[in-house]
């Protein structure tokens, strides 16, 4: 009864709707501007940052402030291969289609305990939108009933922070369709729910620092002979999830294969295990959590495209994103017994072995 | 060729081949002759009043001989009805509303998270078991290519699909989302274009066009006998009529008890099978119709149930089965979700007894508050309030640790039971007025047969009465 009542809290905000949105609108504008003058500099400090990363780990603030890139880079990041910044470089360009929007705001930039902080705390919980079906990043645990995953131990790690309890936290399941909705809406204060960042979805809600980089990759049985995204393909039945990035490559270069596109990428593994599909084609970190729920099946290849995770919240709450940020490289900090690491460890080395740290932050 | 010989026919010819050709011609002068016969027969009162009599017995007797094979036929399409197609129609109905329940117990079984329930458990596979046994009854007393087709298609697909049940438990015991994700792959093979249900339907629909093709044999109106009938009756009393007239004597005794018995006949069959004609309607306003809408509004329940449970079971990408339960729910109780339609509005109008009616009534309200208590989980569950919404539709403790009492669950159940036993309360009246439509029939064909013998032998003795007169 009383969450019901806090979410209801957290949905009040229809009267002051319309100007909220206004003011969501404006600020928008705004950033736009303030976004076409940062790239620039962010390109110049990016080039710069590819010279200075041969001499030296550590960038110099290009602006007062603004423009800082990746700190740290020198702690084994290389979760994201460590010339990612200077290749994203060009193409960060006013053209920039391969702009993936992933820098955030830096938590020195300024305040990390705003409005929207003082409103989690005055409600006493975190509000955070999860995903209960993805196996290793966020489900219900048998034996607890609870949820676990690589994703919820980053909710925890901000509830920590933010309330100095881990457990302060209210997860609500919030389908694919529903997320940004959930976080334009204030139903929640955050969504962490494998989800990828893109620029069409950074103009509607923030983005932190990208904490993890998956791709689409193929997973097949061990015996297969399947070796990747490659003409071992040929007049193989390639399952994937309906309009996900991972169809779009696959029509782009089908290299042979029968494609077999179903709506979940859940359903390919029944269909591959039904011997109804020689190969699944779909997100590396969710295919990883289909390995582990079948021991036969492996990974090959390498990751075809390139998608970084973020934690996404409302673009009006720019303390919390600095806040977050925060929070990821505290989190991420500390090498290999990183807390980051020793989730990666738990979670995700099995299935995805040889990551060393997490992706390089970047900073606008 | 009305004629009674008082001697013996000439031999006509027997037509074996090889006795040559004069037998044509043979045959032709004993025809000719025959027909002299009558012909002379008749320009004498002896004469006629032999042919008359003749006539009459021969009437009397087709009359009877016709009414017996009439009645018989209808009789038999009767007891088809109540033996043959009205319980395999029935049992082709409970293979559908197995497998659905099948269906819905598991997908509820899943919600429960880990190990389901020993009830649920129980009741999946008490499902599964009638259903294969009665779909072997049906192989057994399968008539037709969509019969043996349909059994095919269901006796091949019943193993796969537990199969894939199987495995889906097994994944979800180890807590794999993977489990799900089987389980929507085994609801499809269910649900789909010649799935389980599609093929249980074919046979229920086979079954029922035969038992509907049963009804309509037993109802159809004995119009040879009738004519025969009223033909006889009325030669009767025309031949006494013509006695009266030459005669000026008013009672012939033998045409008398022939009239009488060909009356009396006549009268039983026009009210025996008006009768029977009315039980077996009303026999068929419950079997047919009544039981039809019923037995599908079960299936609509079920299926509304696998999609409520199907929308959580697969945790935030369930909006094709939400909407799949608002079209369900459309279907069998119209599109305001506080009124009366679709389904169980039918099944209300088909009802015409008190003790129909409220078991539908009581269906009505359930299905009202259970589309009231959906709204509200859907609601609990958008929000993702996922715990509530769970503890909503199978009871248990929401996310607030409060023990939710008002279930989805809960109207389902009693929805099903109401169903249920409108089902059962018009089976009843099905057998019932089947019955007694059978057996107003039962004694017709005996009773018609000595009957016309009985007129026959009237009409005879007094023809006979009267030709001694002449001697």
């Amino acid at each position: 009864m009383s969450d019901r009542n806090l979410a209801g809290g957290a949905a009040a905000g229809p009267c002051g709707e319309p100007s909220l949105e206004a003011h969501g609108r404006r600020r928008t504008e705004r950033r736009g501007k303030l976004r076409a003058t940062v790239r620039g500099r962010i390109a110049v400090a990016a080039i710069a940052a590819a010279c200075a990363l041969a001499v030296t780990a550590v960038l110099v603030p290009a602006g007062r402030g603004q423009a800082a890139a990746g700190k740290g880079a020198a702690e084994g990041r290389t979760q994201a291969p460590v010339g990612a910044a200077a290749r994203r470089a060009p193409a960060e360009g006013p053209a920039g289609p391969r702009d993936d929007c992933s820098a955030s705001l830096n938590p020195a930039s300024g305040s990390t305990d705003g409005a929207a902080v003082a409103r989690i705390r005055a409600r006493g919980r975190l509000l955070v939108g999860v995903d209960q079906n993805s196996y290793l990043w966020g489900f219900r645990d048998p034996a607890t009933g609870r949820l676990a995953g690589f994703d919820i131990d980053i909710v925890k790690a901000i509830a920590q922070d933010v309330l100095g309890d881990s457990s302060k936290v209210q997860y609500l399941t919030v389908p694919t369709s529903q997320r940004i909705q959930a976080i334009t809406d204030h139903r929640v204060d955050m969504v962490v729910r494998t989800m990828t960042v893109n620029c069409a979805r950074a103009a509607q809600v923030a983005f932190s620092v990208p904490y993890f980089t998956a791709g689409q990759q193929l997973l097949t049985a061990k015996d297969s002979p399947v070796t990747g995204f490659d003409d071992s393909l040929k007049g193989r039945r390639v399952c994937t999830a309906k309009g996900s990035t991972g169809q779009s490559a696959l029509d782009a270069a089908p290299h042979g294969a029968r494609i077999l596109a179903l709506d979940n990428q859940l359903d390919c593994l029944v269909r591959l295990q039904l011997g109804q599909a020689d190969a699944v084609f779909t997100d590396n970190a969710l295919a990883a959590g289909q390995a582990a729920q079948d021991p036969t099946t492996h990974l090959v290849g390498q990751p075809v495209t390139r998608e970084p995770y973020g934690v996404a919240m409302n673009l009006a709450d720019d303390d919390l994103v600095r806040r977050v940020n925060q929070v990821l490289a505290q989190y991420e900090s500390g090498g290999a017994d990183s807390a980051w690491m020793q989730s990666y460890r738990t979670w995700l080395a099995k299935e995805l072995p040889g990551i060393t740290g997490p992706p390089a932050p970047v900073y606008r | 060729m009305t004629h009674t010989p008082t001697k013996p026919a000439p031999p006509e010819g027997t037509g074996r081949p090889g006795t040559g050709a004069p037998e044509p011609e043979g045959r032709r002068r004993a025809w000719r002759e025959t027909s002299d016969r009558v012909r002379g027969a008749a320009t004498t009162e002896p004469g006629r009043l032999r042919i008359i009599g003749a006539a009459l017995a021969l009437l009397a007797v087709a009359f009877g001989g016709v009414t017996a094979w009439q009645i018989t036929e209808r009789s038999t399409a009767a007891d088809n009805v109540l033996h043959h197609s009205g319980p395999l129609s029935s049992d082709a109905a409970d293979i559908y509303r197995l497998l659905a329940d099948a269906d819905a117990t598991v997908t509820g079984g899943f919600l429960v998270g880990g190990e389901e329930p020993q009830s649920v458990a129980d009741r999946y596979r008490k499902d599964i078991d009638q259903a294969s046994t009665l779909i072997t009854q049906a192989a057994a007393n399968s008539r037709g290519a969509t019969d043996a087709a349909a059994l095919t298609s269901l006796s091949t697909q019943l193993p796969y699909y537990t199969q894939l049940v199987a495995t889906a438990q097994a994944d979800n015991r180890q807590g794999f989302p993977l489990g799900g994700a089987y389980l929507r792959y085994a609801n499809e093979q269910m649900r789909k274009d010649n799935g389980l249900l599609s093929a249980a339907n074919t046979l229920y629909r086979a079954e029922t066009a035969r038992l509907n093709h049963d009804y309509a044999r037993s109802r159809a109106l004995p119009w040879a006998a009738w004519a025969l009938g009223a033909v006889a009756l009325a030669a009767l009393v025309w031949a006494q009529r013509r006695h009266y007239l030459r005669t000026n004597r008013v009672f012939n005794r033998g045409m008398m008890a022939a009239s009488g018995a060909a009356a009396v006949a006549l009268v039983w069959l026009l009210t025996a099978h008006l009768v029977a004609r009315g039980d077996l309607g009303d026999s068929y306003a419950h079997g047919a119709k009544s039981l039809q809408v019923l037995n599908n509004a079960r299936i609509a329940v079920l299926q509304a149930r696998g999609d409520e449970n199907l929308t959580l079971v697969t945790r935030g990408s369930g909006d094709s089965y939400d909407a799949s339960f608002a079209k369900g729910m459309n279907g069998l109780a119209g599109t305001d979700p506080k009124g009366v339609g679709g389904e169980l509005a039918q099944a209300l109008a088909l009802a015409d007894t008190n003790a129909g009616r409220t078991p539908v009534n009581a269906a009505v309200k359930s299905v009202q508050i259970w589309r009231q208590r959906h709204a509200a989980e859907r609601a609990s569950d958008n929000k993702g309030d996922y715990a509530t919404a769970v503890a909503e539709v199978i009871g248990g403790k929401d996310a607030g640790g409060a023990t939710v009492t008002q279930t989805t669950g809960q109207c389902f159940d009693r929805v099903d039971q109401d169903l249920e036993q409108a089902v059962h309360q018009e089976q009843t009246e099905f057998r019932s007025a089947a019955d007694s439509g059978h057996g107003a029939l039962s004694l017709l064909p005996f009773g018609a047969g000595l009957l016309a013998v009985l007129a026959a032998a009237g009409a005879l003795l007094g023809i006979g009465r009267r030709l001694s007169e002449y001697r």
